[in-house]
């Protein structure tokens, strides 16, 4: 947890509305882990306002970490007239990112832009795990959508499976169908780690508690701060009273902690 | 010739017997416990802490979505979500005890009675400086802002307050009346030591598509650099109406903003919002409001408390 004033070394524009800017950022990108993000300030006016959480994409030559933005409004909309050498007003690495641990086999789900902390995590968990075959379950809109999303998972080691809502890359269908498909009938325990749109970490809880798989997803708010001070970005807790803080308690939860609606 | 130690502007202010060695404080409800901030700030550079507000037994707070970005500000409907009293004193108070500055609780309360108990288990515990009595609230049904909107009910709970605590008493009040001072004017003549204020004005978002409340609770407390304007005038106007010292807060982003509170009457000023915006602001705060002293041939910030030119 720190704040360090970083520099912009690369941006590229992968698709007309996502983007994927590269930052020289030594002391976060030492210490940063999966599933862990960042807190990126958009410009020094007050509009917008707030700092943007974003997840780690990867990091790249352990000096920088690289982010992939998808244009969704006003703030990201800046981000993307941003020139590379500027500098950049980063908070990080926050939260706390998935467990890389034995003993069942890793298997990660990422579905949209979920997938974004999903090649960090692939990355170090291949690393930790040298010997293990990974499979990596990626879902998206469609091939267009996936192609730039899945780049980067072709390592040895990675076993990749696609699907898309429109069949034009991959299975046709939903990720966690084709999850279930392939390792549902399997015997032995798997370890799920995703990111990725609600409605899909809601079916893949589902479907996890059903086979007895330890499950951990990753989830997304609004928020303020990002260290655990406004509360804003409370998500009900089960078998508790109250709320966990999506920015010191996760964003990665237990899904079995996660009341979902 | 190189600056000398001893040239460095004073900028100790008193709120009533509370001694802050600078009139930087950061908000209740922007900087959590104190710890949260430990990374990013050196504590004991600041002049106090006012906690997250403790209410008498915990609360979970409000459903989300809790908070909305707006021009220049944002909306919350927290809930005043915190640990309650107990696990404050147990699990949050030995840390602030140590953090080397001044630290204030911030407590509320449904009832006047609730308000007198946790007035008085603080007072009797080591390491708190004062309490910030929070009356103004918009987020919660009962209490809160109902004292902070009735200059009557404000000053009977203050003065019940009074009886029952040694501290500095601190009264944060609600812009979100017709007239402020005369709020002010009751707590101060029951026996308060300083007023803050002022707390968020009560907003409101709309998401168009949905045609629902940006805001689980619908409506919210605005904060940040949006409400600068009307803190700013609320404390000229409350300063010029109490004898007592009238804490600034409001929008506050940089030394120059806290400034030209200070110039407006307040003798200390609270960071909110910009905490969250960036971790380190408050600490920044002071070192600008010191080198805005050296600047002007001033050795004491509080020669510059009120010092407004109207000609």
């Amino acid at each position: 947890m720190l704040r360090e004033i970083g520099r912009l070394i690369r941006r590229d524009l992968l698709t007309e509305d996502i983007l994927r800017l590269t930052f020289i950022a030594p002391k976060i990108a030492a210490v940063a882990d999966p599933g862990q993000f960042v807190m990126l300030r958009i410009g020094k006016s007050h509009d917008p306002l707030l700092r943007r959480p974003f997840s780690i994409h990867q990091t790249p030559g352990d000096n920088s970490i690289q982010l992939l933005i998808k244009v969704v409004g006003k703030g990201t909309q800046m981000l993307a007239e941003w020139s590379v050498g500027q500098d950049v007003d980063l908070v990080g690495p926050l939260g706390k990112g998935f467990r890389i641990e034995g003993p069942e086999p890793f298997c990660l789900v990422g579905g949209g832009m979920g997938i974004v902390p999903l090649l960090f995590l692939a990355k170090k968990v291949l690393q930790k795990f040298p010997l293990l075959r990974l499979p990596v379950f990626l879902g998206a809109r469609s091939a267009n959508e996936l192609n730039f999303l899945a780049e980067g998972f072709n390592e040895p080691g990675v076993d990749l499976y696609i699907a898309t809502d429109d069949g034009s890359l991959g299975s046709h269908g939903l990720i966690t169908e084709l999850l279930a498909n392939q390792f549902g009938a399997k015997p032995g325990g798997l370890r799920v780690a995703a990111c990725g749109p609600y409605p899909m970490l809601k079916s893949l809880a589902a479907l996890c508690r059903r086979l007895d798989w330890p499950c951990e997803v990753s989830l997304e708010t609004v928020m303020a701060c990002g260290i655990g001070a406004c509360l804003g970005c409370a998500v009900p807790k089960i078998n508790q009273k109250g709320y966990a803080h999506i920015c010191t308690d996760g964003p990665v939860f237990d899904a079995e902690d996660v009341r979902w609606r | 010739m190189a600056i000398i130690d001893e040239q460095l502007p004073d900028l100790q202010v008193n709120i009533g017997n509370l001694l802050l060695k600078n009139p930087v404080l950061t908000a209740s409800g922007t900087f959590g416990y104190g710890r949260e901030y430990q990374a990013y700030v050196n504590l004991s550079n600041l002049g106090g802490i006012v906690v997250k507000g403790i209410s008498l037994e915990p609360r979970p707070g409000n459903l989300p979505p809790r908070i909305v970005e707006t021009a220049c500000g944002m909306l919350n409907a927290i809930g005043l979500e915190n640990v309650g009293l107990k696990r404050f004193i147990a699990e949050k108070m030995p840390f602030l005890r140590d953090c080397g500055t001044q630290v204030l609780a911030n407590i509320l309360g449904d009832s006047v009675e609730e308000y007198c108990i946790l007035a008085e288990r603080l007072s009797e515990i080591d390491g708190l400086a004062g309490l910030e009595v929070n009356i103004s609230c918009p987020n919660v049904k009962m209490g809160g802002v109902a004292f902070g909107t009735n200059p009557q009910m404000a000053y009977e709970l203050i003065a019940a307050l009074r009886g029952r605590s040694h501290l500095p008493l601190i009264v944060k009040l609600s812009p979100n009346v017709t007239d402020i001072t005369k709020i002010a004017q009751a707590v101060a003549d029951a026996g308060c030591d300083a007023v803050s204020l002022i707390n968020t004005l009560l907003g409101m978002a709309i998401d168009i598509r949905s045609r629902r409340p940006r805001l689980a609770n619908i409506v919210g407390g605005l904060s940040g650099p949006a409400i600068k304007p009307v803190a700013l005038r609320m404390v000229w106007q409350v300063a010029k109406a109490v004898k007592i010292p009238v804490i600034g807060i409001g929008g506050i982003s940089s030394a120059e903003d806290a400034i030209e509170f200070l110039l407006a009457g307040a003798t200390a000023i609270q960071v909110g919002t910009a905490n969250f915006v960036n971790p380190q602001v408050s600490v920044e705060i002071v070192a600008g409001i010191s080198q805005y002293l050296q600047e002007s041939g001033e050795a004491n910030v509080r020669n510059i408390i009120g010092s407004l030119v109207i000609s």
